[in-house]
């Protein structure tokens, strides 16, 4: 079991001099889900990427802390917009990535019990090219979870899946990463109501705290209450554009 | 396949008629466009001579695309996992593209003789600098979704390269390989001009000297079918045994 940690991020970020955001402070609280909000092409992902430590064109000048004093190194998975998955490799080979990339020794059962848990027990060994869209995701998600890390980074998982899929997916999600500090960098309003406790918005070159949600996560689809946060969410977005 | 196949056949058909259409409405003369029949009836005849020269040619060109994408191969990961080998070879490497191969030929053949070595060396150097741009092109150009996911979950620079970079790289380097198919025979055979005793190079040359137009066009043609038979199986293989890399890596 993964105790929780809470993440502090502050500081400027830039590219090649010029600044990016400008005094940014965000926290992100273990056991709920942080959305960070924002039009495409505002610098969500380049935020995400600061914290995963992947990025190498922006600057970031200031800190990135946990509140156990540890640093973040080896304690973050990731998951992208794109699945990521390796088309030479059969899902189990993709799912085991991790293990595969550390020289680590598999765990076979740990791994049979991912690949049930997110219903791909039949495809084990087929490769990426014979899956649907919400069968790739899936794989991606069962990547993510085996990696078993207590720092989840989503940058829109979701986003390239159709409806269904997506509502799917983000209620798998959510069982899974219940007790993960998980930053969802997502350009829907409805998704971030929906999933996250916690709620920032980056707008122009400032990032505002919109709101915090008290559970359940996800919350069902037919909360009343659904249309309205995101209305507001949605209202804010366009009035700081 | 089975259509590429056709119309292929078809196409080359059509090629045969243009020629001796142009023949008979020319009047040029045997010894300098011969008509397809001739130039059948010359394969026919010199099937034996043929055969045997074509064979060591074939030799020349398998050995160089093993030799030489070999050599490109690990030229390309000398480059990719070492910062001094970009700083210092990559000038070499571009500087020796400035310098045309055929221009070498001369000097192979008196450095190493007038043997199989000299048009297996001309082989290895018309195709090792494709096989290594390609195969490195596709090593930088690995997608960074899959650099930053084997980052985030702690890979070795040597796993990267193996489990991430190099199967990543694979659509390229097959590229550069199958067009080393068609490039180790030109190699070889300039190699068999400048001075030889063998090989379907020197059969042309020698066929040329005595007038013998029918059969250099027999020798060209067999070098046509034997580069076509090598660009055909190295795609077959690729098709057979590396469709997995070939797939989108979206």
């Amino acid at each position: 079991m993964n105790s929780g940690i809470n993440i502090h991020v502050e500081g400027d970020t830039s590219i090649a001099g010029i600044a990016l955001f400008s005094n940014i402070k965000m926290d992100i609280m273990s056991g709920q889900w942080t959305a960070l909000l924002g039009p495409s092409g505002a610098g969500k992902s380049t935020i995400l990427k600061l914290i995963a430590g992947i990025d190498q064109i922006a600057s970031f000048d200031g800190s990135i802390k946990c509140d156990d004093g540890k640093s973040l190194a080896g304690r973050v998975s990731y998951m992208a917009q794109d699945d990521l998955l390796l088309p030479w490799a059969t899902v189990h080979q993709n799912i085991n990535l991790g293990k595969r990339l550390r020289a680590e020794p598999e765990d076979r059962a740990k791994s049979d019990h991912i690949i049930a848990a997110v219903g791909l027990s039949g495809h084990v060994d087929k490769y990426p090219s014979m899956l649907s869209g919400g069968e790739r995701q899936r794989v991606a998600l069962a990547r993510t979870l085996i990696e078993d890390r207590p720092v989840v980074l989503l940058d829109e998982p979701f986003s390239a899946l159709d409806v269904r899929t997506r509502a799917d997916m983000q209620e798998l999600a959510a069982r899974h990463f219940k007790d993960r500090t998980v930053l969802l960098v997502t350009h829907d309003p409805s998704e971030a109501v929906r999933l996250c406790g916690s709620i920032f918005c980056l707008q122009g070159q400032k990032l505002e705290k919109s709101g915090h949600l008290e559970p359940p996560f996800p919350k069902p689809l037919d909360d009343k209450d659904l249309f309205a946060l995101q209305s507001e969410l949605l209202a804010q977005i366009r009035a700081g554009a | 396949m089975i259509k590429s196949l056709v119309t292929g056949i078809i196409a080359l058909t059509g090629l045969v008629v243009i020629w001796q259409i142009a023949v008979m409405a020319t009047g040029v003369p045997r010894f300098i466009l011969p008509p397809p029949g001739l130039v059948l009836q010359a394969f026919i005849e010199n099937s034996g001579l043929i055969a045997e020269h074509a064979m060591v040619t074939l030799t020349e060109v398998v050995l160089g695309l093993i030799i030489g994408i070999l050599l490109g191969m690990s030229t390309a990961l000398h480059l990719e996992v070492s910062p001094s080998a970009r700083l210092f070879l990559r000038p070499i490497l571009i500087f020796s593209q400035a310098i045309p191969v055929f221009a070498l030929a001369p000097l192979l053949t008196l450095w190493l003789g007038y043997g199989m070595i000299s048009k297996v060396t001309m082989a290895v150097l018309i195709i090792y600098f494709p096989v290594t741009s390609a195969f490195h092109d596709g090593l930088v150009n690995t997608p960074a979704g899959y650099l930053h996911l084997s980052s985030v979950m702690g890979a070795s620079k040597l796993k990267t390269l193996f489990l991430i970079k190099i199967p990543a790289a694979m659509p390229s380097l097959l590229s550069g390989i199958r067009l080393s198919a068609v490039y180790a025979p030109i190699g070889a055979t300039i190699g068999e001009w400048v001075g030889s005793s063998q090989g379907l190079g020197y059969l042309m040359l020698l066929a040329n000297g005595r007038v013998k137009t029918d059969l250099m066009f027999a020798a060209l043609f067999t070098l046509g079918a034997l580069s076509m038979s090598l660009y055909g199986l190295i795609s077959l293989l690729i098709r057979r045994y590396f469709k997995r890399f070939q797939a989108n890596a979206s």
